[in-house]
């Protein structure tokens, strides 16, 4: 194995990753029908409930997501989190209220009330996706950094990875083509959730709901989704040639994806399942739409990534200093790291094996009611 | 106050908060792993209720650690970025094998514990409950891993070209994973969670006997958690000495300050609290001989020769290496491509150095002092509670296994006293483990000062004070959630036992 296939391997896993973790995003995007008033109490305790059992795999993968970009790109992870400081803390503690608020939502003790808990989970369906896109957003438009290796021999300033502004990552809600990506992601998780809903909870009326909720999210989305993408395609991009010398070239993103036949069949094809599920979960009887827009979703994720990342492209740019830019080369751990720990990566199928063996054992039949009036219910 | 500063006490914070519900986590899910294997067993639904109970009060906990876990992982990054891209290479590893082989283990198999009575057979059941320890465990293990290399540095050297420490061959990353101080410091941690567990599961259940209320299910929880606490105690104790000897050979500094020693020597006393000393015991602790050499602080900072008759150098020698080493990098990285030459001189200096690099960033050689008072008295309360809990343990299962419970009643609230004393002394073993090596994230490699993000103090002092709300807001509901529960009792057919 050369340095090299370690290095895309791993950008092809944090972007596998990165997908499923778009996909399990749908506990945030079903939390947003906690507050719909269409559903009477007893189905919005359903919809808790519902993803109330799945929501410590999103977190889960979320974690490893960290995690595995700490691990095979630790240039980003200090670049990043310590420069877009306020970003992350915002969607770490709106992460952190939701992996409690299950917990504490229906104890009599839980000083603030039910609804507090309540809105905390809404607040996450809208933040969590907005955060996580908008800051996916920057590896294309850009941020405000500079990385200076040899800062860590100087005494007065030792810190190697430096923002070039007291905003510390705020700065990106200015960007609008992030902010759309953001945009586009509370969207497509609110289908995501519905369709999850529709699937997993065996009620008339809340399955209607979800039905209209499925109509109702789509045109928002591809609002915001076909114009990110249209922009995507024709803007400038951060290219770095075989030297790792970066440089801008116009229309980057629309020749990557040209140049990777591979990454535009993955986002046709990620496109199309996603409308695919919408128009099952939408349009039809089936309960199935969200086994479409699922692993959709997670193929348009990847291509996003592949596009930020392959193909001579710098992923983390830097419109401070394109120098400074983030590449999959020059930001990655060593070669034995990414050996050891690509072996260690041959356990996901049997991770992935055991998890849906699990859930298929416990989703059997769906959710009913009985299921809200057992003594282990949120 | 300085970023520093407030880096250091929000990390320490979040640490320290976490720790909260980690200890409690390992130790309930031994505890409720046998109680469900006693219902499988036996066929027993008595012990399914049981364990029923304590998985409540399990799932109220295990939410709480999982969300403080997060901020721990983000906080590497946050708040100290060069320390992240320092150890990236070696930290990351562990890191993602955790995500991997533990986080979804714990994520799944919690589900199916907590919601999977009804839908999946007794067998799968079980497993699954044991899965969660397990998992638990699992992540413990490689958490302290990466602890463990930030204490005693192993299989790693400093690369110039990247500026970081990295594994140089797959067999470096063994010696990463069976990094002594690791695999000390994690039967060290998880054992005491089994003590905390153990302690948890008797109190409660003497809080019931001396309410008179659900006395079989007290006694028989007092005898399972009894036996998990007091195993876990002897672990503690077993563990706690490999400590002793790794803290004496790799990080002399640290028991030096946990001894409060200035001066040390050959048949060192050790000191119970001031005044009192056991002769010639801290030698015989720190390296099992009773006429062992162990250096004081005065010793440590002008240099000493030790027990296999290497001379140690003074900090201010290691100093002066490591700011050779610190010019020498500032050299090569300047004219590794216009002077190759002389940039290669320079990187023989500097890896020469390398060792020591971390002190070219001192001030002073009082730096690497560590505040003495607290980690004399954090280590002197961890022993002495430890043990008085240990007793407690051993007292609790001779009156349940005697059935002199009834007898024993003073027992009861020394028992209920433990459980916030067990907290306590799991608080001081962190104490004495990370404030005991400070000035260093990494051992002589990567002082306190250096790890940091480029951030201003007042936006760490914003997040400092925004965490300290939060976490004191959910340890309040989450303790009000827990007595709850606890004054409801178990089901309602184990009430009028």
């Amino acid at each position: 194995m050369s340095y090299e296939f370690l290095q895309n391997y791993w950008w092809c896993l944090v972007s596998l990753l990165g997908g499923l973790l778009v996909f399990l995003m749908f506990v945030q995007g079903g939390n947003l029908h906690l507050g719909n008033r269409a559903l009477d109490e007893q189905r919005r305790s359903m919809i808790l409930n519902s993803t109330g059992r799945k929501w410590e795999l999103t977190f889960t993968t979320l974690v490893t997501f960290g995690g595995a970009f700490f691990a095979s790109f630790p240039l980003f992870y200090s670049t990043s989190f310590g420069g877009a400081y306020w970003v992350w803390i915002l969607l770490l503690i709106s992460f952190v209220f939701q992996a409690v608020s299950y917990e504490f939502f229906n104890k009599k003790e839980n000083l603030l009330g039910s609804k507090t808990f309540s809105i905390a989970l809404m607040a996450n369906g809208v933040l969590a996706p907005f955060l996580v896109g908008t800051a996916v957003g920057t590896f294309f438009t850009g941020s405000d950094f500079t990385v200076n290796k040899a800062a860590i021999a100087d005494a007065s300033s030792p810190v190697i990875s430096t923002w070039g502004n007291g905003w510390h990552g705020l700065e990106a809600l200015g960007q609008y083509h992030a902010v759309l990506l953001g945009c586009t992601l509370i969207m497509l998780t609110a289908i995501l959730g519905s369709l999850y809903l529709l699937n997993n909870v065996d009620d008339d009326e809340v399955q209607a709901q979800m039905r209209r909720s499925v109509k109702m999210a789509t045109w928002p989305f591809l609002f915001f989704f076909l114009p990110w993408l249209i922009i995507l395609l024709v803007r400038p991009g951060y290219t770095v040639d075989a030297d790792g010398v970066i440089g801008m070239e116009r229309f980057k993103y629309l020749h990557n994806l040209l140049q990777m036949p591979i990454v535009l069949a993955m986002l046709i094809a990620g496109v199309a399942l996603v409308l695919l599920g919408i128009w099952k979960g939408a349009l039809t009887k089936s309960r199935k739409g969200i086994w479409f827009a699922g692993p959709g979703t997670v193929l348009v994720v990847m291509s996003v990534f592949f596009l930020a990342g392959f193909n001579g492209t710098a992923y983390y740019p830097s419109c401070t200093d394109l120098q400074s830019s983030l590449t999959i080369s020059n930001s990655c751990s060593s070669y034995f790291t990414l050996k050891v720990m690509s072996w260690v990566s041959l356990l996901i199928p049997f991770v992935l094996a055991y998890i849906v063996y699990a859930w298929r054992k416990m989703d059997k039949g769906g959710l009913s009611k009985k299921d809200v009036e057992d003594e282990s219910k949120y | 106050m300085d970023v520093v500063f407030w880096s250091r006490i929000q990390f320490a914070m979040t640490a320290a908060y976490h720790w909260l519900f980690v200890p409690l986590t390992l130790g309930l899910a031994m505890v409720m792993g046998v109680m469900e294997t006693l219902y499988v067993v036996k066929k027993d639904e008595f012990w399914k209720k049981t364990a029923q109970f304590w998985m409540k009060l399990f799932a109220v906990n295990f939410a709480v650690g999982i969300a403080t876990g997060i901020i721990l992982e983000f906080e590497f990054g946050t708040n100290w970025s060069n320390y992240s891209w320092f150890v990236g290479d070696m930290f990351g590893a562990p890191l993602a094998i955790e995500g991997i082989l533990a986080f979804f283990m714990e994520a799944t198999f919690f589900a199916v514990m907590f919601f999977g009575w009804n839908k999946v057979g007794k067998k799968f059941h079980l497993a699954s409950t044991w899965l969660t320890g397990i998992g638990a465990t699992i992540s413990a293990y490689w958490i302290l891993v990466a602890n463990g290399w930030m204490q005693n540095p192993v299989g790693t050297t400093f690369n110039p070209d990247t500026v970081r420490s990295e594994m140089a061959s797959v067999s470096a990353f063994w010696e990463v994973v069976s990094n002594p101080v690791a695999v000390s410091k994690f039967c060290h941690a998880v054992t005491s969670g089994w003590v905390t567990g153990g302690i948890f599961v008797v109190g409660v259940s003497a809080w019931y006997l001396l309410k008179g209320r659900h006395t079989e299910f007290a006694r028989k929880s007092i005898l399972v958690g009894g036996l998990v606490g007091l195993i876990g105690s002897g672990a503690v104790m077993l563990s706690g000495d490999s400590s002793g000897v790794h803290a004496a050979e790799f990080q002399p500094m640290k028991l030096a300050a946990a001894e409060g020693l200035r001066d040390g020597g050959r048949g060192a006393a050790f000191t119970i609290v001031p005044g009192i000393k056991v002769p010639k015991m801290l030698s015989f602790l720190a390296t099992h001989d009773f006429n062992g050499f162990v250096p004081g602080i005065n010793d440590i900072l002008n240099g000493y020769t030790d027990n296999d008759g290497n001379y140690i150098p003074s900090v201010a020698e290691k100093m002066a290496c490591g700011r050779e080493a610190l010019d020498a990098l500032a050299a090569y990285r300047e004219l590794r491509d216009v002077d190759p030459m002389t940039a290669a001189a320079a990187k023989y200096v500097l890896l020469d150095n390398a060792q020591y690099m971390g002190y070219g960033h001192l001030e002073k050689p009082e730096d690497v002092v560590p505040p003495v008072g607290i980690v004399f008295w954090a280590f002197r309360f961890m022993i002495g509670l430890g043990m008085l809990i240990a007793l407690v343990l051993l007292l609790s299962v001779i009156a349940a296994w005697k059935d002199k419970l009834a007898t024993w009643k003073w027992l009861f609230p020394i028992a209920i006293i433990c459980i916030p004393l067990a907290y306590l002394t799991g608080q001081c073993g962190w104490i004495v483990a990370e404030v005991g090596r400070q000035p260093w994230t990494i051992q002589g490699l990567l002082p306190v000062n250096v790890a940091i993000s480029s951030l201003s103090a007042a936006a760490v002092q914003t997040t400092f004070f925004i965490f300290l709300a939060v976490f004191a807001l959910f340890l309040a509901i989450e303790i009000r959630i827990m007595l709850g529960a606890i004054r409801k009792g178990p089901a309602a057919d184990l009430k009028n036992e």
